[in-house]
């Protein structure tokens, strides 16, 4: 546990360091909030679905938490290139306690990053159904950050340059946030969409977070976090097989 | 010194496809002893090293570390030695102390022995002011310094070092091997090096394995090296067992140049 614990604590360390890197990563997000979310708002609100900015600040969440956690691979290809990950490796320790630690971190980092993007669209004017939804919201959001930490540990432990990882998050990455009904409606899709949107893991988050912060979910938020928990599990367990296969 | 090998390497391969690394490698290392491995560029020490390390598995052959098979009892193994890579493996945005304290956490190190141990060995290696300074204001000889104090930390009984001076200025190597010295001296630490400055070899090591081409071509003191090639230096010793063409692995066209020029005077 101390292992997992101290690995933890290092990424956490990091990021709260790394202020400017912390600021920057909001970017996207603030610009997708403001640009999308007060440019479509007019044109939702004709189409009798309310306000668009409701609708798509719990997708904005799910969009930071998706691309901090996926960038905790990116992380562990700079370890592999810059060397920390070569004396994590040969220490006397599991490697699913060194898998663990890191994806916990990254993890952490992603909710942490979501707290301050709700934030922000809490300024913006997204209003949840209650207070009391919000500590929930968070629990999903951390399910979330574990899920996509873990696949992004799988993913880093199979790369070994860092041009590999920028490949995956254009082709991989966006497709996901595209895909998960973040900012559309999950109903009324071609069915060729339909398919694609309910094979993405983040649609469910985004749908569990949409139930819990605004009381209306399409599949319904026990079904989110069923489907949440059976994706995590394989990307944890795939994970840390890619990670055991390390050869530094 | 004790008589058991601390190090036993015998008739060791690596294979990486159709590339034979390392070939037919055996040699000991004494307990006590600094042991340099020397060889030029793409030779087979830092694949040897790494196989030693548990982080390669050798084709074939057997390696023991302190009596323990490396390929079977890895966990063991890896806590009896300390590692000091080619390149650098510390976190540049901790500081000095939390790069000793994860190391300590990861070695099972308990919380008081650890703060005990960094204390010593952040002093011992002159780096105990700047403990709290972020690892990204050092310089490299304070990397380097700290990158040993940390392969020290639960105190194995080897420390490997992988060309741990390259790229330092003279006082910073020479500072580093007094350390390493005044450490093999207080703590009877094994230490099993790699270095490509031959006088460092010569003045530091007890005794000496040149690696060519993933073989072992030569073993033994400096003096019995330069007695054996007829040399009066171990530069000359190494240039006379490993021949003086440059290897292609890390041949910068400069080097290039410089041996087409060489091949062309000697014609």
């Amino acid at each position: 546990m101390t292992v997992v614990y101290i690995l933890w604590l290092r990424e956490v360390k990091k990021y709260l360091r790394s202020r400017v890197q912390m600021v920057a990563s909001l970017g996207a997000p603030l610009m997708y909030l403001g640009v999308l979310g007060f440019g479509l708002g007019p044109v939702f609100r004709r189409a009798g679905e309310g306000s668009y900015l409701q609708f798509m600040a719990p997708g904005v969440i799910g969009m930071t938490v998706l691309f901090t956690a996926m960038f905790s691979g990116i992380a562990m290809l700079w370890d592999r290139q810059f060397g920390f990950l070569k004396e994590t490796l040969v220490a006397p320790v599991p490697r699913l306690a060194i898998m663990i630690g890191r994806t916990l971190g990254g993890a952490t980092v992603a909710v942490l990053q979501g707290l301050l993007i709700f934030a922000a669209t809490l300024v913006a004017g997204f209003r949840p159904l209650s207070v009391l939804a919000v500590p929930l919201a968070f629990l999903l959001i951390a399910l979330i950050a574990i899920v996509f930490a873990a696949l992004a540990t799988a993913i880093g432990s199979s790369l070994k340059e860092m041009q590999g990882f920028q490949m995956v998050m254009n082709f991989f990455v966006m497709p996901l946030w595209f895909l998960s009904g973040a900012l559309y409606p999950l109903t009324g899709l071609p069915a060729a969409l339909t398919v694609l949107t309910r094979i993405d893991p983040l649609t469910y988050g985004v749908d569990g977070v949409r139930g819990l912060m605004l009381g209306t979910s399409h599949f319904g938020v026990a079904v989110d976090v069923g489907v949440l928990l059976a994706v995590g599990a394989l990307f944890v367990a795939a994970g840390a097989w890619r990670f055991s296969k390390i050869e530094a | 010194m004790g008589d058991r090998p601390i190090i036993r390497v015998q008739h060791i391969v690596k294979s990486f496809g159709d590339v034979v690394a390392v070939n037919d490698v055996s040699f000991d290392v004494r307990p006590g002893e600094i042991f340099a491995f020397l060889g030029p560029n793409g030779a087979g020490k830092t694949t040897t090293i790494r196989m030693l390390t548990t982080l390669l598995h050798p084709t074939a052959g057997a390696l023991e570390l302190d009596g323990l098979d490396v390929t079977t009892h890895r966990t063991d193994v890896r806590k009896r030695f300390g590692v000091v890579f080619q390149d650098p493996s510390l976190d540049s945005e901790l500081t000095a102390w939390e790069n000793m304290d994860i190391h300590g956490v990861l070695y099972h190190v308990p919380r008081h022995a650890r703060r005990e141990r960094c204390e010593l060995l952040l002093r011992m290696f002159e780096l105990w002011e700047r403990r709290d300074d972020l690892v990204k204001t050092f310089s490299g000889g304070m990397k380097r310094r700290l990158e040993i104090a940390r392969g020290l930390l639960h105190t194995p009984k080897v420390l490997f070092l992988d060309e741990p001076t390259l790229g330092l200025d003279p006082q910073s190597r020479n500072q580093m091997w007094t350390h390493v010295r005044d450490v093999r001296a207080a703590e009877g630490v094994t230490v099993f090096l790699t270095t490509h400055y031959m006088d460092e070899a010569d003045r530091v090591a007890d005794r000496i394995a040149v690696i060519d081409h993933g073989r072992l071509v030569a073993t033994g003191s400096s003096a019995e090296l330069k007695t054996q090639t007829g040399t009066d230096s171990l530069e000359a010793a190494f240039l006379a067992l490993t021949g003086t063409t440059i290897r292609d692995e890390s041949a910068t066209a400069a080097d290039q140049m410089r041996q087409v020029a060489r091949v062309w005077r000697g014609r």
